[in-house]
């Protein structure tokens, strides 16, 4: 049976992994490979890698970096930020990345997501969308979140951008609900439902966790295939083996 | 032991590179046919969709050095499709190697395609390549084709139907999901492959 995945997120700077709080005042947290030999250990299924400044500041990926994760990681990782072309995403694959996810690049240009597809397959493009929710009730997207002095809002609803990314050949949605990002308030439910019922490839359910019961309401409630937390885990409040033993007891399907 | 990775421009051969090195087993990227003809252990990566892969593979005059392999193959992945008849994914001719037709997951409401994620393993047939698997062992799969259940099926997954994970005939094997990305459940497989 197909197990729900626990994926933690390592927003990377400079070569660090850095944890802010609603997109803003990023603290270190730790070293990349460390970082991710712990989640690694601890039972992460997968792991996520988000060059956060590299698209406001218009460069690639560091590919050094991807390669020292790959070289001692023996789950799969998704490497995210900067990704402009099919070249820079051969790059990052080559490198060892499994999966590449595009965010701000694909705002820009929406074609980018079908080059990627063609070029690699829908399995490896991920489509990573940050949302939030306008004063009018309506869930809209925001570009170049890893920069709040750039961050744009886009007239671009949400649910809309969700459907086109899937018909230009998303394999996979990571939906970033930044009004619940990095408070700990749960995941958003009613947000991650809606993209649900119009998401029909693996979706992943990110912001919001602090405890073990959001991740089970999550599952439950949103029928997400995998959910995405950062600051949870950097700080050791949640850890990946006793969470994956509530979601286990709660009759959700995960792997041991 | 002398093992080579197949070069045919597939995107995951580092990652497979890696793996086999943490098995202490330094593998030579090549697509060169007299070194993956003097291997002892071949595998054939492939991360990517069925035409451009065999493409690749025919322009390189590949296809039918691997068709004439003796030793131990391991097509992982896409790589385990290519060893296939054909592929409906882009309506591929491929290596014909084990008898079966790659097939799109069927279109049913509620399954998510592409099936990615860590799904548990079943052995259908006691194989040395297979004889490290454990009840309920998981591996991580990410992909829309697969190869259906036939004879040549060692170890199949569920997803809405029984697809086959593992295969084998003869010198071939191949693996839908993807070892060097399975904790030690996949590190175990390819210590297996390498056994062989």
């Amino acid at each position: 049976m197909l197990s729900r995945r626990i994926v933690p997120c390592l927003d990377v700077r400079d070569g660090q992994v850095v944890k802010g709080v609603r997109f803003r005042d990023h603290l270190v947290v730790g070293e990349i490979v460390d970082l991710a030999l712990r989640y690694r250990d601890e039972g992460a299924d997968e792991l996520v890698f988000y060059d956060i400044t590299a698209s406001p500041e218009g460069r690639r990926v560091d590919r050094a970096w991807v390669e020292r994760v790959a070289r001692v990681i023996d789950i799969p990782f998704c490497v995210a930020g900067g990704i402009r072309s099919v070249e820079d995403a051969r790059d990052v694959l080559h490198a060892g990345a499994d999966k590449i996810s595009i965010n701000s690049p694909a705002l820009e240009r929406p074609e980018l997501i079908g080059e990627l597809a063609d070029a690699f397959g829908v399995q490896c493009v991920v489509v990573g969308i940050d949302s939030l929710r306008d004063e009018d009730g309506q869930w809209r997207v925001r570009q170049y979140t890893g920069d709040p002095s750039r961050t744009r809002a886009l007239a671009r609803r949400t649910m809309d951008w969700l459907v086109e990314a899937q018909e230009r050949g998303a394999g996979e949605i990571v939906l970033n609900c930044m009004g619940t990002d990095g408070v700990r308030g749960g995941y958003d439910l009613a947000q991650l439902s809606e993209a649900r019922a119009l998401c029909h490839v693996p979706l992943v359910a990110s912001g919001g966790a602090g405890t073990p019961e959001h991740f089970v309401d999550v599952f439950r409630q949103a029928d997400v295939d995998a959910a995405l937390a950062a600051s949870v885990f950097h700080s050791g409040d949640i850890a990946i083996p006793s969470l994956k033993q509530t979601l286990r007891d709660s009759g959700i399907e995960v792997r041991s | 032991m002398s093992v080579v990775l197949v070069d045919a421009g597939g995107t995951n051969i580092g990652s497979v590179r890696y793996a086999l090195q943490r098995l202490g087993v330094d593998a030579q990227l090549t697509s060169d046919a007299a070194a993956i003809r003097a291997a002892s252990h071949v595998i054939l990566p492939g991360v990517g969709a069925a035409a451009p892969g065999m493409r690749r593979l025919n322009e390189a005059g590949l296809a039918d050095v691997l068709r004439g392999l003796t030793q131990p193959v391991l097509g992982v992945c896409l790589g385990m499709q290519l060893l296939c008849e054909s592929s409906e994914e882009g309506d591929t001719t491929c290596l014909g190697l084990i008898p079966a037709t790659v097939q799109h997951f069927e279109r049913r409401p509620g399954l998510r395609v592409p099936h990615m994620g860590w799904n548990t393993l079943t052995a259908t047939r006691t194989h040395a390549l297979t004889s490290g698997l454990r009840d309920g062992d998981s591996a991580y799969f990410v992909h829309s084709y697969a190869v259906p259940v036939g004879d040549y099926t060692l170890a199949s997954c569920e997803y809405g139907e029984s697809f086959s994970a593992v295969i084998g005939r003869n010198n071939f094997f191949g693996m839908q999901f993807h070892p060097e990305r399975s904790a030690s459940v996949g590190a175990g497989l390819l210590a297996g492959f390498l056994a062989l």
